[in-house]
């Protein structure tokens, strides 16, 4: 039963990537990675990541895509693709490159996977997560509090209209 | 329970499709997204690892690549935007004022 679900997941997560990449309308391809992070953040839920599972939802999903589809809006990209590709061949190249990419990765990955794992996987709950977060890695916790003040500051100077 | 490796191969397979979109399109804005999706596999390639090892740790550190990812979103769409409002046409060919 779990592994039909995967599978499932699996296959709906590649699928909304492939969309992503092959759509030429840039709408759809963001509507295709909204599903994309959907089905990861269920892949996270199987993992045992419940609190990631729903930061993924919040974060990603929500913030993150409510941006791009705004960018998307503002900038109609939508007639920038159609022309010919003066650089197709080029392009194409990098097919046999990605799949190249896919077996190295694989190959090296697999080669760790000896020995036998955790006999237990933790339940990563919001309270064991945030336990975590607030002891061992609590600099690095407020470290990121000053990294979005100053996105936040860097973004409002750039998107700013010069007088 | 679907062991952990069955997760970090369909990270490897996210991760060659991210690198491929990013070569192949022309827009930047699906570069971009192109880019989440491989930071998205390599989100999903920890949180596999790290219940592998049977401690929280991997998920703390996807945590904060979600923050940086966050972050990054909003500076490079701010950076596209304001290309956009200089040159306006939107497709990395064209962009080649920076290239040596």
């Amino acid at each position: 039963m779990a592994y039909v679900s995967f599978f499932v997941i699996a296959a709906i997560t590649v699928g909304s990537a492939l969309g992503l990449i092959l759509r030429p309308n840039a709408i759809h391809g963001a509507l295709f990675l909204v599903v994309n992070l959907g089905s990861v953040a269920a892949l996270y839920l199987m993992l045992g990541a419940e609190f990631l599972a729903a930061a993924q939802v919040i974060v990603y999903a929500g913030a993150i895509m409510v941006l791009f589809v705004f960018a998307i809006m503002v900038l109609i990209p939508g007639k920038e693709e159609t022309g010919p590709d003066p650089r197709r061949s080029a392009r194409l190249l990098a097919l046999p490159i990605g799949g190249i990419l896919l077996l190295l990765l694989v190959f090296v990955v697999a080669g760790r996977f000896t020995g036998p794992g955790a006999a237990t996987r933790p339940s990563g709950t919001a309270g064991a997560v945030g336990r975590l977060l607030f002891t061992s890695y609590l600099f690095p916790f407020e470290l990121t509090s000053v990294l979005l003040l100053a996105a936040m500051v860097g973004v409002l100077l750039l998107a700013r209209r010069r007088a | 329970m679907v062991p952990e490796s069955y997760y970090v191969a369909l990270s490897a397979v996210l991760f060659s499709i991210g690198v491929v979109g990013v070569v192949v399109r022309r827009n930047p804005l699906v570069i971009f997204m192109s880019i989440e999706l491989m930071l998205n596999a390599a989100n999903l390639a920890l949180v596999a690892f790290g219940q592998r090892v049977g401690n929280l740790d991997g998920q703390a550190v996807v945590f904060f690549v979600m923050a940086v990812a966050a972050a990054e979103v909003a500076v490079g769409l701010a950076i596209i935007v304001t290309i956009f409002r200089v040159r306006r046409r939107l497709s990395v060919d064209e962009l080649s004022v920076m290239r040596w």
